[in-house]
This record gives structure tokens, C-alpha cells and sequence, in this order.
């Protein structure tokens, strides 16, 4: 969506040009934002304004399109469903943050060191990176199915539950499934993090006396603040975004125990045909998501690594 | 920015091999060489009637390689999402595949297809070939919209002969029989019903059949024609009552509302033996023939009308499902992909080829005179039970997600849904879709 555009500032150097030192004190010449703020603007921001307009209006995707002021708005804030996407939404945030962020830190520390086993390792925890989520989902529909799938096959009663079909445990296998996918991502930004350390501080603590753990607590996790806040950015504002693997994994069901926010916006969309109501819900999640992204970056004072908002 | 370019490169690789599979397959028949700007488009659907079409319109091309047509096929519940998008945004295929109803009087109202009442006028032919009242379903306001493409499709009960055999038991005539059979199967370890109810519309079948033996057809006629709070009636109250109790009873098979019947797992519960019945379109029929040749050849598969409900007033003969599918015409092409498209519903369809092909994949093509191949084909027991339950029944109610307006359709599979998983009563479902009568 953007482009992170980090200014190195730190390697002030003497013996440059007249041109450099200039760049390096106002950074680099504006227009070199225009390709990607035009294609920003094209594809970005004048969508969302035809989105914008498209919530005071009822369309069914066919016929004329009538202003109609505020009855989508009406009709998206008094339904039900909305609140409970929203609440869906808000689970899933919260359980995939809090199952991805620990795994992935101590996997991106874990891979992060030298040994060719750990490199070999790395490989593998990478391989669910590489595939789309659509067959994701149809791989884990499958094992999962409760009379063909894995437990069946093997003849295994425990792995036989209901797992998509039951309301109760059809969230924490949408969390699972996501989890497998997304930790490897996650893992990766870690594992970068950890290698960025001066070695140096490591050997003062050893030094000093200081154990793994003490290490691990007191130089590697407050090191990897910024690193962090950049995962838990992507994270939390990816999981506005889960659509394809959700789609095909459990449309939304059974009932709307997994009908998250943007899955509710494209079946209201493209399902019941009313694109009024759909672009209502489409401003409110670009809304959320600014929001979150914008509070999280707080959290990190000025580091402009925690910009990059696309992902998971 | 590491995800973005590795999803990058692998949408640029993903495409790039789709691109190549698609080459392969387009040289590998005449649709892909003839091919051109000028070819009209037709967009069809997976399953069953795939290879026939297919078949159909490669022979066209053989023989018209100047009007050609250009065939892509799509999995049901996405096709119909697409087309729609498409239509819209004037994209669509010449030929448009659909259901009939509400969908192609919401194609109507916007100007998107065009009136063939013209062309049947000139081509008599066209016109006689179809059984009348299945071409009535193509009408709007007295003008039709759209022809019969394929095979007439009621809605039946199967079961598995086997499975039934081991418990001793006979095939439900009546609801109660059907109540009773529950608790046998289940003693036995078979699940009596399977459903493929993250799908949806098969949760539909129950109710549509329900609410005709209930209250009759009328019943459905005044929903349709939008009359205020004619979802409560006491015929629809009465029919989702039966279903929770059958939900309730363990009539379903566990997880049925993570199956989808697109990837024909519902069916596939049947003939592996998990389920004793099901409650599906006749074109599953197509999809077994394929997929358990040796459950259907070895006359393992029962099939039997919809249980009569005690005191109900419709007429047990009486039919729900789709009386067929229908091409329609997109007034957005342009006139060169029009005439190819009327000649090739004039001349390339249901002709003996095609007929021929039709039975052989295990279907009832809709049109008169077909009796005699009917019965010379190894299927003829089911063919002829469809074709006759088609064309007997005194009232053929259109499946009910195409026959409303779009916005209701869904609206009501969505709370069907919630009705198959008890999170609302019926008097809910009932209060909530009046709300919606006229969207």
C-alpha cells in the first residue's frame, strides 16, 4: 500500500559534495514520491472516495445507481450482523496476535543464529510462506472434514470433531489455520531483527555474567522494540484483511461464527447485491485499520519502520 | 515489504502457470485456434453437463469456423457471483447462463439481455422442440428472456439401497415414517441424511418440499408475489418447525454445515455408505454416474419423491428444483456475437449430438419426442423417473433462492441457515424475512 521510505541519517560523513550534503539535510528531492503517490492516488485514494460516495447511494450492481442518503448507513449500523462482524473481527485479532507474536519471536531468535541446522530448520518453518492462502484453506478443509478428513483417515476419534462445523471451535481452528500460515512471515521480520544486535552487547553481558535468559530478557527483547511494533502493526492490521482463506475455508459459517468484517462487506456486496451497504462497511474498515495502524505507530514514538501496512 | 514481493512473485507465478495450462488446454481443442475478437462468448458451469457442452460447442466450432464460440467453465457458487459483477459492468458473455426468476427479471429491468420472443416467432422450430412449460420459466412479463440450455432438474430423495437393506427398512412415504427411520440409522452408526449445508441452497430443498406438502403451492406463490407477511404463514412455521425437530433428532450427518456440495462431498457421504439418504437436485445423479460408477450401475442407488405430511394439503406429486437451465442473450454484445449465439442455439443445440450426450452423462435434456432414447439407455430407469416426475407434476415451483429478487434470496438462505443451526426460531425467521418483502 506504502512505500517505507527510511532516511539513513546516521552516517554523517565529511569530504561530500555540496549536492549530497544538501540531500542529506533536507532528504531527498520531493518528486521522488510522485510515481508512487500517483499510483497511490489512481488506485488508493480515488477508489476509496468512489467508495465513500457509493455509502449514500443503493445499487444492486446492476441497474441505476440513486442517491439515497443515509439508509445504507442506517441499514449497515442497525443490523446485527454488522455488530457481531465487527466482535468476530475483534476475537480474531486479538487470539492471532496473541498465538503469532510469542511463536514467531521465539522462532525468529531460534533461527536467527548460525548453525547450518538451525539454517536447515528456517527452510522448512518458511515452506507455508510460499503458498496461497485459497489452497490453504482447501488443504485444511480437507483434513479437517470431519468424515473424510484427517481423524477419519486415521482412524483417530480425537482428531474427528466437528472442527468447521461447530461454532464454538470453528474460531480457534480459523486462528490455528491462520497462525500456520502467517507465522512463518512473522518469524522472518524477527529472525532479521535479531541479527541486526551488535554482537557486542552480548559478549559485555557474558562478561558481566549475564545468562541466556537474562540475555534473552534483557538485551534481545528490548532490541527488538521496533522490530515488534512493525509484526504486531502487520499483525493486527492484516487481520482486517483475512478474506481469501476465511472465504474457502468456512464462508463465513457455520451461521456467522467466522464472518468477519471484510467477509461480511464483500457478502453483503456480492452475495445480496447491495453495494450501498457494502461500501458502508468498506469505509468503516478503512477507517479501523487507520486507526489501528496509526496508534500502534504511536506506540513506537517516530520509527518509520512500523509503516509498512500491508501484509498478512 | 519481504511479503509483498514474495506475494508477488508468486501471484507472477501462479499466473504465469495458469497462463500455460490455459494454452495447453485451448490447443488442445478447435475452441482455442478459431478463437477471435468476433467469436461469441459463453460461460458454462462444472459438473455434470461439462463435458457435454464442451462436446457440443467444439463440434460447432469444427463446422462454423467463422462463427465461433469461445467456452469457459465455472464452479456454481462463484459462477453465479461473477456473472452478475460481469453483467453489470457490461463485461458478461453473449450467451448467459442462468436459472430463470428473480436473477433474470433483475438482468431484465436493467436492459442486460435481450427479448428472443422475436426470434422464436421466426424459428417455429425453436419454440416446438422445448416441453411448453418448461419454457415458460424463461418468460417476463410475457416476453422470453431466455431458452432451455439443458435438463430438467426436480429436486429428489436418494437412497442408499444397501444401507437400507441392512436395517430392514423401506423408504419414507410419509414424515412420521421419515421421524421413525431417524433413531434406526443412527442405532446402526449411519447418519439418516447428509447435507452439504455450508453451501446453503441444499438446506433450501428441505423447506421448499416442506412447505409444498404443508400448505401447497400457494404458499410459495404469495411470497414470490411479494404479499405483505406472507412468510408467516402457518405452512412455513409449521415446515421449519420439522426441520429443527429433525435437527434435533440427529437427523443430519455430524458437520454438515462445514460440507459444501460443490465439491460434491454431500453426495459422496451417500455412496460411501456414511448416509442413508439425501435430498438433492437430479443432477447429483451426473455426478455419481462419474464418481461411484459401480454404486450406480449395480442399482445401489433408491430414489423416491419428497414424504407427504400428514394433513398437508399439497399434492405429494407435486415438484421444487430447477425446470431447467437457460441461455440468455447480453444485450451488450455485439451484432456479429449475437447471430452466432442465436445460430448456435438454433442449430447446434439439442441436436441429436447433443440429446445423445445429454442422456449419456445421465440427464433429461428438455425437449419433446425423447422417450424411445430415454429407454434405450443404460440410465433408463432414473431417466425416465425424472422425466416423468418433471412432466406429471402438477406444479413445478421454481427453487426459491433464484425465484426471488437477489437481496431476499440471500437473506433467506442466510437465516435458513441459522434455522439448520437453532440460533433463531421460526417465528424469527419469519418476522425477519417479511422485512424484506420488496427488496
Amino acid at each position: 500500500m506504502s512505500t517505507a521510505t527510511t532516511t539513513p541519517r546516521r552516517e554523517l560523513g565529511t569530504g561530500r559534495t555540496a549536492g549530497t550534503r544538501r540531500t542529506l539535510e533536507k532528504g531527498p528531492s520531493g518528486w521522488l514520491a510522485v510515481p508512487a503517490l500517483a499510483f497511490f492516488m489512481l488506485f488508493a485514494i480515488l477508489p476509496l472516495l468512489g467508495v465513500l460516495f457509493l455509502s449514500f447511494t443503493s445499487w444492486d450492481g446492476l441497474g441505476e445507481i440513486k442517491l439515497d442518503g443515509l439508509s445504507s448507513w442506517n441499514t449497515v449500523l442497525a443490523d446485527p450482523v454488522t455488530g457481531n462482524a465487527l466482535l468476530v473481527t475483534a476475537k480474531i485479532m486479538f487470539f492471532s496476535f496473541i498465538v503469532q507474536a510469542p511463536i514467531s519471536l521465539l522462532l525468529g531468535v531460534f533461527t536467527a543464529a548460525s548453525q547450518k541446522y538451525r539454517a536447515a530448520l528456517a527452510v522448512l518453518y518458511f515452506v507455508p510462506l510460499l503458498l496461497s492462502s485459497a489452497a490453504v484453506a482447501i488443504a485444511f478443509k480437507a483434513l479437517l472434514d470431519p468424515n473424510f478428513g484427517l481423524g477419519p483417515g486415521l482412524g483417530l476419534p480425537f482428531l474427528a470433531q466437528d472442527w468447521l462445523g461447530n461454532s464454538d471451535l470453528v474460531l480457534f481452528v480459523v486462528v490455528f489455520v491462520i497462525a500456520w500460515q502467517f507465522v512463518p512471515f512473522h518469524t522472518l521480520i524477527y529472525q532479521g531483527g535479531v541479527r541486526q544486535i551488535p554482537a557486542s552487547l552480548y559478549e559485555a553481558a557474558q562478561i558481566d555474567g549475564a545468562g541466556r535468559i537474562q540475555q534473552f530478557f534483557n538485551i534481545t527483547l528490548p532490541q527488538l522494540k521496533y522490530t515488534m511494533i512493525t509484526s504486531s502493526t502487520l499483525m493486527v492490521v492484516g487481520s482486517l484483511a483475512y478474506f481469501d482463506l476465511i472465504f474457502v475455508l468456512t464462508a463465513g459459517g457455520p451461521g456467522y461464527s467466522t464472518r468477519l468484517l471484510p467477509l461480511h462487506m464483500y457478502l453483503t456486496g456480492f452475495k445480496a447485491n447491495d453495494m450501498g451497504a457494502a461500501s458502508a462497511l468498506g469505509v468503516i474498515l478503512v477507517v479501523i485499520g487507520l486507526a489501528l495502524a496509526l496508534f500502534l505507530q504511536r506506540l513506537g514514538g517516530k520509527n518509520r519502520n512500523a509503516s509498512q501496512l500491508e501484509g498478512a | 515489504m519481504n511479503n509483498l514481493k514474495l506475494r508477488t512473485a508468486g501471484m507472477a507465478v501462479s499466473a504465469a502457470a495458469l497462463s500455460i495450462s490455459l494454452v495447453a488446454c485451448g490447443s488442445s481443442g478447435p475452441a482455442g485456434t478459431g478463437a477471435s475478437a468476433d467469436s461469441a462468448t459463453m460461460w458454462g458451469l462444472t459438473g455434470g453437463d461439462q463435458p457435454v457442452f464442451q462436446a457440443s460447442v467444439d463440434s460447432w466450432n469444427k463446422s462454423h469456423p467463422d462463427s465461433t464460440i469461445k467456452l469457459d467453465f465455472f464452479a456454481n457458487d462463484a459462477y453465479k457471483t461473477k456473472v452478475r459483477t460481469a453483467v453489470g459492468a457490461g463485461q458478461g458473455p453473449t450467451l448467459v447462463y442462468g436459472w430463470g426468476g428473480g436473477v433474470l427479471k433483475s438482468y431484465v429491468d436493467a436492459g442486460q439481455v435481450d427479448d428472443l420472443t422475436g426470434f422464436l416467432k421466426e424459428n417455429p422450430d425453436v419454440q416446438s422442440r422445448y416441453l411448453p412449460s418448461i419454457l415458460e420459466s424463461g418468460v417476463i412479463e410475457g416476453k422470453t428472456y431466455a431458452l432451455p440450455n439443458n435438463k430438467v432438474q426436480p429436486v429428489v430423495l436418494y437412497y442408499n439401497k444397501e444401507v437400507f437393506e441392512k436395517i430392514g427398512a423401506q423408504p419414507p412415504k410419509t414424515w412420521d415414517e421419515l421421524m421413525a427411520l431417524v433413531p434406526k440409522f443412527k442405532d446402526a452408526g449411519v447418519a439418516p441424511f447428509s447435507l452439504g449445508g455450508q453451501s446453503k441452497w441444499p438446506d433450501l430443498m428441505w423447506l421448499e418440499y416442506l412447505v409444498d406438502r404443508i400448505g401447497g403451492p400457494e404458499v410459495f406463490a404469495n411470497i414470490a408475489a411479494n404479499k405483505p407477511n406472507a412468510w408467516s404463514d402457518p405452512a412455513v412455521i409449521e415446515a421449519l418447525t420439522k426441520i429443527q425437530e429433525l435437527v434435533d433428532a440427529g437427523g443430519f450427518i455430524n458437520g454438515f454445515s462445514s460440507i459444501a456440495a460443490d465439491s460434491n462431498a454431500d453426495q459422496a457421504l451417500l455412496y460411501t455408505g456414511k448416509a442413508a439418504m439425501i435430498l438433492q437436485g437430479s443432477w447429483i445423479y451426473q455426478g455419481m454416474k462419474k464418481d461411484a460408477a459401480d454404486f450406480v450401475s449395480s442399482g445401489k442407488l433408491g430414489y423416491t419423491p419428497f414424504p407427504t405430511v400428514e394433513g398437508g394439503k399439497g399434492d405429494p406429486a407435486n415438484v421444487v428444483g430447477n425446470p431447467s437451465n437457460f441461455w440468455s442473450v447480453s444485450s451488450k454484445a455485439t451484432e456479429e456475437q449475437k447471430k452466432t449465439a442465436l445460430e448456435y442455439v438454433k442449430d447446434g443445440m439439442f441436436n441429436d449430438e447433443n440429446v445423445q450426450g445429454l442422456i449419456d452423462s445421465g440427464a433429461v435434456p428438455v425437449v419433446t419426442g425423447i422417450e424411445d432414447k430415454l429407454a434405450a439407455s443404460p440410465d433408463k430407469d432414473f431417466l425416465t423417473y425424472v422425466y416423468g416426475m418433471a412432466k406429471d407434476a402438477p406444479d413445478f415451483t421454481l427453487s426459491w433462492d433464484q425465484a426471488l429478487s437477489p437481496a431476499q434470496g440471500d437473506a433467506m438462505l442466510a437465516n435458513l441457515d441459522q434455522i439448520f443451526l437453532k440460533k433463531i426460531t421460526p417465528e424469527q425467521f419469519a418476522s425477519t424475512m417479511n422485512a424484506t418483502i420488496g427488496k
